[in-house]
């Protein structure tokens, strides 16, 4: 199969700066050219399979029964009813889990069936097998459980003094972060107390997959996820055999955003399977899809920044509280990236930050697009601005003037030796031209929209800007590597890895590197599966192109040498003076040439490599140590124009520069951008999880919204700052999250602009304007 | 398994509607698709009249405007009958998106009467008769008579919707909505105003902000005496924004997870006061 490609425009936005100029192999098919998405022909026009589309012959269809209760203990489950109706057949509770009933990324603290209680809205208590979906609903319906309704703990800073609710207490993990001189004072004072909702991933597939038995024993499992083989470790942890008996299949992702780093039906589908001998599939519905995935921590956030006259930070205090929910999830590692990232891309000699993430009876939260640098920075950003106002300072130089650099230390005591181009990030955002906002009358420019509750002269317009940062890759020791294997054979590439194609472009980054290393244009993509390949790591943290890329780069380069070798000894010539391009291998001096195709003929070559980062370190008592790799960083500033008597809000443009090493798709960037900021656009205005005592009251698009094409403004990409990455693959950042961590900062900043209300809340709600 | 008809005629309909008076009428499924999809109802029997032409039929007069049941946004949305009944049409066009719109109809609307029912307010303001036919014949009926409670309406076992028929005042028609996005949202408050300068009257309706599509009758009354309609039928700013708080206490909010009863009640006099002001003083903005 070779990529179609179809290069699609980039929409609404443009491309100027630093970028596009000078991309590594312009005008290929390879590393730096605009080759289109394999699957975004299919996907626009409905033919590309996702993983709810999976059929197999005599398949079941299986459900969830879930806890109803945020805390509750279960004194008795009548599992009768269920089994005596026509077309189930299984119906599974937690002692029917043969192997380890709790499973976790990084704490196995959660059960894959509730065992005697539960802890949270929506947890997983039977599993149904039934040969219509609407049956197997029916039957979960019709499970008797007899719960003791307990008082849940929901309030995440009552929640380290409440009675334990589960026996691992309720803190997932304190961090203390201490750097510099702790006593030192600044002459100016800012303190304040911010707060983020809970955001949902909102991610358009429903989870869904589906689980074949073997005979022996053995499952496969076709399923959409971000990491096949660690979800491969806790299910055959939790099916009791052995991780070669667990093979899976990754299956068309529609959207992750961090949401499918847990596991959610994963065990569950094998345990039906194996339990029935029959293949079982399960969707989610959306509802329930809300309820089966984890959340963005909310956060509640205290900060105290001293400056001296000035401008130049002093010190930064603060106090993080995360609310983990009822299950560990990623919480201690997203504490942690709240914690090392709270004062922002700045030099601060000192600080003390205190970081909790606590246990409660909310649902679970975990990974998402940003991980705990979305809340400190709307945090450390709304600080900055209050610093400026209280030093009588443009709030743009007063970040200049404080912007991290190479050769800086962070809070964590980590000196900054890549790239980290944060002031000219800075500069490029804030001092591009103004957008051209040319007057309208149509109501769909303002604020209010469709509903046309406003006019024109209803609004006032405000400008806000915000810069944020975080870590590429996992951190504090995590050897998060990859794996990639390259067979050339015929003249044509086969890449093999594991890497979770979940949206962010990678099925079309693996090609063009492939291409650009060995010179050939056909590049078959081996489907990512666990049973050939060792693990590509989590399609997360910004991390794939440089680590699973690094892997396909290093597979195609060891392949190279291989084959160079080879001709080099035909030839009687030193490998040195040959390069592989355009189908042939050929000598520098012009004196060898020979095809590919016929070179590697038959078997052809083959490698199989392992790519690791840069080790890091875990963080001291004090907060302090290299934990992580690299970082990069985003600037955005919005233009928003706001009804302040009824509170709505149109975001007219966000302009933004962004930290990218080196640009290796320009159209895959301008994507990622795009939709990073759609989602920190929703996140400051309108994304919110609706939690009463525990219950979501919003399971569902109709009440959880996200922007629409009336809410998200032109996005204008004022430059691609391009410092390439030493260590990084072409000297490529990761680009993914950085749209989103200061996007609802800045847009946040504007509204306060805009209405001079102190807005210490996002996402900002309509009545937080309009009644103040 | 729901036992299904789809009805090609008023006739079988009704036919089918009396063999099984509990049935379960499916329009355009915006509504009830969902809670099937979400497993919240599960009918034994359902009639499908999407395909009835008699409620898909529409017209209008000199001095009313008539609209099938089976009508849809997107037709509420489209000339004539979008400058004939201009708030319908706006309301119309805050519904969902083009395929929502595509599918779902007047008569869904009122059948499903959730006090955030778009087109509501403009039909309690447009002084709509609604008229259902059922075992015992036709019936029409006032808004307030048709809408009883939260999503309840008094139509009786066997009984379809099949008409509204409005008034067609002279005057302009306003209506506006906030939800928590600038599009496809369920309405947080909605308010509909018609002037009627033959009447010399000004009727005004809320979505959303009670258990029911109150009519503000009291601002209406006495914002009618305010308004100097033999020259140039203008309203000033004091007024407007006196009779914004009169409407306002039409209202009878509550909080929940859309929002809160205070919004509610400051919105709906912000929105009572922009209707007023657009539909007397100003030449208008361009419609959306």
């Amino acid at each position: 199969m070779t990529s179609e490609a179809v290069n699609t425009a980039a929409g609404g936005s443009t491309a100027t700066g630093t970028g596009a100029d000078t991309i590594v192999d312009a005008g290929t098919r390879g590393v730096g050219a605009n080759v289109g998405r394999p699957d975004g022909v299919p996907k626009v026009q409905g033919r590309f399979a996702f993983s709810s589309d999976l059929w197999a012959d005599d398949f079941l269809w299986g459900h969830t029964l879930r806890s109803p209760h945020a805390s509750a203990l279960i004194r008795g489950i009548d599992i009768g009813p269920a089994v005596a109706m026509a077309g189930v057949y299984a119906v599974l509770l937690a002692d029917d889990v043969p192997g380890c009933l709790t499973y976790g990324l990084e704490h196995g603290d959660q059960p894959a069936l509730a065992d005697g209680q539960v802890r949270y809205v929506g947890e997983p208590v039977a599993l149904v097998a039934a040969d219509h979906p609407d049956i197997a609903r029916r039957a979960a319906e019709a499970i008797v459980v007899d719960y003791e309704v307990t008082e849940p703990v929901t309030d995440a800073e009552a929640a380290p003094t409440a009675d334990p609710i589960h026996p691992d207490g309720n803190i997932f993990r304190e961090i203390a972060i201490r750097h510099g001189d702790l006593d030192v004072t600044g002459e100016v004072v800012v303190e304040g107390v911010y707060e983020v909702g809970m955001q949902d991933q909102a991610f358009m597939g429903p989870e869904s997959g589906m689980a074949l038995p073997d005979e022996d024993g053995s499952v496969e499992l076709f399923v959409s996820t971000q990491w096949l083989h660690v979800d491969r470790e806790q299910i055959a942890a939790c099916l009791g055999i052995d991780e070669e008996k667990v093979r899976l299949t990754l299956a068309g992702v529609g959207g992750a955003f961090g949401a499918r780093e847990d596991l959610s039906l994963q065990v569950h589908l094998c345990l039906l399977a194996l339990h029935t001998g029959k293949p079982v599939k399960m969707v989610y519905s959306r509802d329930e899809s809300f309820l089966g995935h984890v959340h963005r921590h909310p956060a509640k956030m205290w900060y105290r920044h001293h400056a001296d006259r000035c401008g130049r930070l002093v010190k930064v205090e603060a106090r993080i509280v995360l609310d983990g929910g009822a299950y560990a999830s990623t919480s201690s590692a997203v504490i942690a990236n709240a914690s090392c990232f709270a004062a922002g891309p700045y030099k601060v000699p000192a600080a003390h930050i205190v970081g909790l993430a606590a246990r409660t009876n909310n649902p679970p939260c975990g990974a998402m697009r940003g991980f705990g640098a979305v809340q400190t920075c709307f945090g450390h950003e709304s600080q900055m601005d209050k610093l400026a106002a209280a030093l009588d300072m443009d709030p743009v130089e007063l970040r200049l003037l404080n912007a991290i650099a190479p050769g800086d230390r962070l809070v964590t005591g980590q000196v900054i030796t890549g790239t980290f181009p944060t002031a000219e990030v800075i500069r490029q955002c804030a001092y591009a031209p103004e957008p051209e906002i040319p007057p309208s009358d149509d109501r769909r420019d303002l604020p209010g929209g469709s509903g046309r509750t406003t006019d024109a002269a209803d609004t006032v317009r405000g400008t806000g800007f915000a810069v944020g940062f975080k870590n590429l890759m996992f951190s504090e020791g995590y050897d998060d590597y990859s794996s990639a294997a390259c067979r050339v054979s015929d003249g044509v590439a086969t890449i093999t890895c594991a890497c979770a194609e979940v949206g962010q472009g990678f099925v079309t980054l693996a090609q063009q590197i492939a291409r650009t290393e060995l010179g050939v244009d056909e590049v078959i993509l081996a489907p990512a599966q666990t049973a050939t390949i060792g693990s590509a790591g989590s399609s997360s943290a910004s991390r794939q192109t440089w680590m699973s890329g690094g892997a396909v780069q290093a597979a195609c380069r060891e392949v190279r040498t291989q084959i160079l070798a080879d001709m080099a000894a035909d030839w009687g010539v030193s490998p040195d003076g040959l390069v592989l391009r355009d189908g042939l291998v050929v000598s520098l001096d012009g004196q060898q040439e020979a095809l590919l195709a016929q070179v590697t003929a038959g078997a052809g070559y083959e490698a199989d490599v392992e790519y690791h980062h840069a080790p890091t370190e875990p963080l001291d008592e004090n907060g302090q140590g290299n934990a992580h790799v690299s970082f990069a960083c985003a600037a955005h500033r919005a233009t928003v124009d706001v009804d302040p008597d009824l509170g709505l809000v149109r975001v007219r443009d966000i302009t933004t520069a962004q930290d990218v090493g080196r640009i290796l798709n320009p159209t895959q960037a301008v994507g990622q951008i795009e939709g990073g900021i759609a989602q920190g656009l929703g996140l400051a205005l309108m994304e919110e999880i609706v939690l009463d005592d525990g219950l979501v009251r919003n399971a569902s698009f109709t009440d959880y919204v996200i922007p629409t094409t009336l809410d998200m403004p032109d996005v204008t990409i004022a430059a691609f700052v391009e410092e390439p990455e030493p260590g990084a693959p072409y000297g490529a950042k990761g680009i993914g999250e950085p749209p989103t961590i200061s996007s609802s900062a800045a847009i946040a900043a504007a509204v306060r602009a805009a209405t001079g209300q102190p807005l210490p809340r996002i996402p900002i709600r309509p009545a937080d304007i309009a009644l103040g | 398994m729901s036992d299904v008809v789809v009805a090609r005629s008023l006739d079988e309909a009704q036919g089918a509607l009396a063999d099984h008076p509990g049935a379960t009428v499916l329009a355009g499924g915006t509504d009830l698709m969902v809670e099937i999809n979400r497993g919240l109802r599960r009918p034994s029997h359902v009639v499908g009249v999407a395909q009835v032409p008699e409620l898909r039929q529409w017209s209008i007069a000199d001095d009313r405007v008539i609209v099938g049941g089976g009508v849809t946004y997107t037709e509420m949305m489209t000339t004539p009958l979008a400058d004939a009944a201009p708030a319908l049409a706006q309301a119309a066009r805050t519904v969902g998106s083009p395929p929502i719109r595509n599918a779902g109809t007047l008569g869904g609307n009122l059948g499903t009467a959730s006090p955030a029912g778009d087109t509501l307010p403009v039909l309690a303001a447009l002084n709509a008769k609604i008229v259902v036919v059922g075992p015992d014949g036709e019936r029409r009926m006032a808004l307030d008579d048709f809408v009883v409670g939260v999503k309840r309406t008094s139509l009786r076992p066997g009984e379809l919707i099949v008409r509204a028929e409005m008034d067609r005042p002279a005057g302009r028609q306003e209506f506006l909505k906030i939800g928590p996005r600038n599009a496809m949202v369920i309405s947080m408050a909605g308010l509909a105003l018609v002037a009627d300068h033959d009447a010399r009257a000004v009727r005004c309706a809320l979505g959303a902000v009670a258990a029911g599509i109150p009519r503000a009758r009291v601002a209406e009354a006495w914002v009618a005496e305010r308004i100097d309609w033999d020259n140039g039928a203008g309203v000033d700013d004091e007024v407007a924004a006196e009779f914004g708080q009169r409407v306002a206490a039409a209202s009878s909010p509550i909080d929940d997870h859309r929002s809160t009863a205070a919004y509610r009640r400051h919105a709906v006099a912000v929105l009572a006061t922009r209707a007023l002001k657009r539909a007397f003083t100003e030449e208008g903005a361009a419609d959306a």
